[in-house]
């Protein structure tokens, strides 16, 4: 595949999973230190399928969201039921990552440290733009919905959500389950794409940078960790003639954007709110 | 009294040593303005507290409907009919005043979560019926031109009659209001005043009110519940309250007669 395409390809499959933890992060207010090891569920478990048991791959890419939610469940039943504490799962999961890389390390059927090589590379442009329109789809209609008001609730003033008629624990359970799916997708595109996929891949660092990209894109809108996601991925490429100062651009960018706009790129709007706002013959704020 | 909608016995709550509410008994009945009044301190949003869930009392029974509400989550007390506004407001400050109102309505809404996912055109009709509930209770309340204003741009005293609509989105059958006319002025609260009878006749409901503004107690109140470092002073209708020798002496000192 051509360069170009294959980054592009390349920050469509990240922008699914930053879409996913902006929901959780951004719309519910809860952080999370760990998303990419529900990235990495998702690969291993839809590269698993493909590679040993020939499951058909849009089989293989919903049983890997299936087992992203399944995992989510399981950190969160426990550590979202506190009611005005929400550090417990940043923590919990900051561990399950690391635990996981372990696991994966040690495990026969994922090869160990060395990876799984020779993934049947599946995932196309196409089909990774797909994905990204549903998903958008899917995401906005989950926070028009009474599921994704309660989350907004819950973000604002978790003691007015709960005067609100809203259970706290199933409004963060359920926000930490869709965004674990997002996630879930975007590691077996990810897993097909790259057709190689190693248990470093998913670890704090990677969950630092889909954090990176909600924050400076802004908590509270789609289109703007969109957007953050994509200059994350796009640049480090684009300055790859700069070698190692890439690195520091990197860092400067998000120094620039906290600085200049601490409530991210798009703070709590979407990009239609500008393009609606521009028409009236007002400034874009 | 016939049977109260909402009775409270020897509720005690105490936060480290110190006890907020001191062994309370008082009973609210059903369609009356019930006040609860007192000096600053004296354990009155303590109770409102202990009546929604948000603490758990130490000891005593709340009975609303005749159903104890000991041991259920807030949000089940409100699903019970009992909603409440905050005495330092508690909106959801970054979305709109009808996002406010419609966000307890739409919690009723009988939809699943892969209806919500792939939106249906049964969920997209059911939002908008509520969208219009919700533009009419800002209505009632003289907020609909701000329905898509964001909360916190609101002054103060219209976020406070924001917190009412979204109290009455929930469609509760006793609301609360914590000093619902705090920071008005007298001519304010005389409007407020009006308010609070007139949606109590317009939603059939029992209100239960903390306030300090004597005037709009006075006013609307048939009951009046006073209390004092936790625990009940004086108990009954404002003629009688207003008379009494201990309630004189817990707002104006011993030596009031001689000031």
């Amino acid at each position: 595949m051509n360069y170009v395409l294959s980054i592009v390809t390349l920050a469509g499959i990240n922008m699914i999973a930053v879409l996913g933890l902006s929901i959780f992060t951004g719309f519910t207010g809860l952080f999370s230190f760990g998303h990419a090891a529900l990235v990495g569920i998702g690969a291993y478990t839809s590269a698993i399928l493909t590679y040993y048991y020939f499951v058909p791959f849009p089989l293989a890419l919903a049983a890997g969201m299936a087992a992203s939610a399944l995992v989510s469940l399981v950190i969160g039943i426990p550590t979202l039921r506190a009611r005005l504490r929400s550090d417990y799962f940043a923590i919990a999961i900051l561990g399950f990552g690391e635990a996981l890389r372990v696991i994966l390390e040690n495990l026969e059927i994922t090869n160990g440290a060395r990876g799984l090589p020779g993934i049947e590379p599946f995932t196309t442009l196409p089909l990774v733009i797909g994905c990204l329109a549903v998903s958008v789809w899917v995401a906005s209609n989950f926070l028009k919905s009474r599921y994704g008001a309660a989350c907004i609730a819950v973000r604002e003033d978790p003691v007015a959500a709960e005067m609100a008629g809203i259970n706290l624990f199933r409004a963060r359970l359920l926000s930490l389950v869709v965004s674990a799916a997002f996630c879930g997708l975007s590691g077996g595109l990810l897993a097909h794409f790259l057709s190689f996929i190693q248990p470093v891949m998913f670890t704090l660092v990677q969950s630092t940078a889909l954090l990176a990209a909600v924050i400076a894109g802004g908590m509270g809108s789609i289109s703007g960790p969109l957007i953050a996601s994509f200059i994350f991925i796009a640049m480090p490429e684009a300055l790859r003639v700069a070698q190692m100062w890439r690195l520091v651009a990197y860092g400067l960018v998000l120094v620039l954007i906290m600085l200049f706009r601490p409530q991210g790129l798009m703070g709590y709007q979407e990009l239609s709110h500008f393009f609606r706002r521009s028409r009236h013959g007002r400034p874009a704020a | 009294m016939g049977a109260p909608l909402l009775e409270v016995q020897g509720l005690t709550k105490a936060f480290g040593g110190i006890k907020a509410v001191d062994n309370l008994s008082f009973r609210v009945a059903p369609d009356s303005i019930t006040g609860i009044i007192g000096p600053n301190g004296a354990g009155k949003t303590t109770v409102f507290n202990l009546v929604t869930g948000v603490y758990r009392p130490d000891a005593g029974t709340i009975d609303f409907q005749g159903q104890p509400l000991l041991g259920i989550r807030p949000d089940q007390i409100v699903g019970a009919g009992i909603a409440r506004t905050f005495q330092n407001i508690r909106l959801f400050n970054r979305r709109t005043c009808l996002e406010n109102v419609l966000t307890p309505m739409l919690q009723k809404a009988p939809y699943s979560v892969p209806a919500a996912l792939l939106r249906t055109p049964g969920v997209r009709r059911l939002d908008r019926e509520l969208r219009e509930k919700s533009r009419f209770l800002l209505a009632k309340m003289g907020l609909e031109k701000l329905a898509d204003i964001q909360a916190s741009a609101l002054p103060y005293g219209l976020q406070r009659k924001l917190e009412i609509a979204r109290a009455l989105a929930m469609e509760p059958r006793l609301l609360l209001l914590d000093e619902p006319a705090a920071g008005m002025n007298p001519e304010e609260s005389r409007a407020l005043s009006n308010l609070i009878e007139e949606i109590r006749e317009a939603f059939g409901l029992t209100i239960l009110l903390i306030e300090h503004h004597m005037d709009v107690v006075m006013r609307v109140c048939s009951h009046i519940v006073v209390m004092n470092f936790g625990a009940l002073l004086a108990d009954g209708s404002p003629e009688k309250v207003r008379t009494d020798e201990r309630v004189l002496q817990a707002y104006l000192g011993k030596e009031y007669r001689n000031a």
